[in-house]
């Protein structure tokens, strides 16, 4: 069931960021959302699907984007992977866990996009882009995790219920 | 003093008479004023009284009747607002589109296909839009996209309907230009903050603020004669092989809507005729 949500729910959102999202910008950085919820989905205590959401959200983002495919889904992989590793680090702390998660999951998937079209071959100053681009990026990003985290806590605990034991 | 009935009769008639000449000739109206003015005093008084005690009366069912009137009027307002809306809209989209109908007669030589922009690229290092368009419409990789001021880009990537366009700005971009009126060529570039320069122009060329920017047709990508800008500053030093040129795009891509595919532009694969090794 929440595999099969995936598919509509970060549609939505690759539509959204890419036609509206991708013009607020600040500087030259933009709000993230389909790594967004991938990260708000990931630290979820009771989530067992982060990395099919992964893969499927790294799959509709490379619709979306003149990154490589190749560059993009392994990119999705990765911050879902950190989201995780998050969660396990901060489990008493899951709102602390997601922001920590957002700032690197921003940062690895920045630094990976950077990387691949640097050796496509594709002109990029790193510093200038670092700080015209990353850290505005990053700073959206965060301005959304909380609402994020709360969006999709309540999803998983519409689709993973809390069992008690009597 | 008994006067005959006849007598009382002419001096009443001749004192009406007299009295009515008066009236006429205005000579009562001081007269008529002090005597009605009491009178007057006292109607406006009870009429006004009168009247706030009816309008006390009616009252409620006036306000329930207003009430019920200004609420259909807002709703009028409001349906005629959000249909101004509409027809400002309506309207901007006709000036788009018929400033993009110029520029087609203009340059009657291309066939083109409009299309609207529906996206913008989810990654903020690169500058490419998607538009509505795509195969199914007879948009190939490659072909030329315009607005009515000039160069967009191209035709980057392809699907049944629906096509990724590479903006000039876009960092990875590498267009011919020629600078009129000097004539002199270089290479346009963008960059990620979406600023478009022209490099390796020859250090001989005369360049100055304001001179135009055009495609040059080198290379076979784009068709020749393209306005992409203005030269907004030369950057020039003795040391440089090459001067290099900031250029200010006529297109406003922040604003852009509606586009033209120039669909009878075959790009040219100039790669294989470069000898392997060469540059």
């Amino acid at each position: 069931m929440a595999i099969f949500l995936a598919i509509p729910i970060l549609g939505i959102m690759v539509i959204f960021q890419s036609a509206v999202f991708s013009q607020v910008k600040l500087l030259y950085g933009t709000t993230d959302l389909v790594l967004l919820i991938v990260v708000a989905w990931a630290v979820q205590d009771r989530v067992r699907t982060a990395w099919q959401w992964g893969i499927i959200a790294g799959v509709l983002a490379s619709l979306a984007t003149a990154v490589p495919a190749y560059a993009i889904i392994p990119t999705y992989v990765a911050i879902t992977g950190v989201a995780i590793y998050m969660r396990r680090v901060f489990w008493q702390r899951p709102l602390l866990a997601m922001i920590t998660a957002t700032v690197l999951a921003t940062l690895i998937s920045q630094v990976i996009t950077v990387a691949v079209l640097v050796i496509n071959g594709t002109s990029i100053p790193v510093i200038e882009a670092f700080y015209l681009i990353t850290l505005p990026s990053v700073v959206l990003n965060l301005l959304l995790a909380v609402p994020a985290y709360a969006l999709m806590g309540d999803l998983a605990n519409w689709l993973y219920p809390e069992t008690i034991e009597i | 003093m008994n006067l005959p009935r006849t007598l009382q009769t002419a001096v009443l008639a001749i004192l009406i008479i007299g009295i009515l000449l008066l009236a006429l000739g205005g000579y009562l109206t001081p007269i008529s004023r002090i005597a009605f003015s009491p009178f007057i005093g006292a109607q406006t008084w009870l009429a006004s009284r009168y009247l706030a005690i009816r309008d006390f009366m009616t009252s409620p069912r006036d306000v329930a009747r207003l009430t019920q009137l200004n609420e259909q009027l807002e709703s009028e307002v409001s349906r005629l607002q959000a249909q101004i809306i509409e027809l400002q809209q309506e309207n901007a989209e006709m000036e788009v589109l018929s400033a993009l109908l110029d520029f087609a007669r203009t340059h009657a030589e291309n066939e083109y296909i409009t299309a609207a922009v529906i996206g913008r690229d989810i990654s903020p290092f690169l500058h490419y839009v998607i538009i509505n368009r795509g195969s199914d419409d007879g948009l190939r990789r490659g072909m030329p996209v315009v607005s009515s001021q000039g160069l967009v880009g191209r035709v980057a990537a392809v699907t049944a309907d629906g096509a990724r366009v590479q903006l000039i700005t876009d960092p990875d971009t590498a267009i011919n230009v020629r600078i009129q009126p000097s004539g002199a060529e270089g290479l346009l570039q963008g960059s990620i903050t979406g600023d478009v320069t022209i490099e390796a122009i020859a250090q001989d060329a005369k360049i100055n603020t304001g001179d135009l920017v055009l495609t040059s047709g080198l290379g076979g990508n784009y068709p020749a004669d393209m306005l992409i800008g203005q030269i907004r500053g030369v950057r020039q030093s003795p040391v440089e092989l090459f001067q290099s040129a900031s250029v200010e795009p006529v297109v406003d891509f922040s604003q852009l809507e509606i586009v033209l595919v120039i669909v009878n532009f075959r790009p040219v694969n100039v790669a294989p005729l470069i000898p392997e090794g060469g540059p």
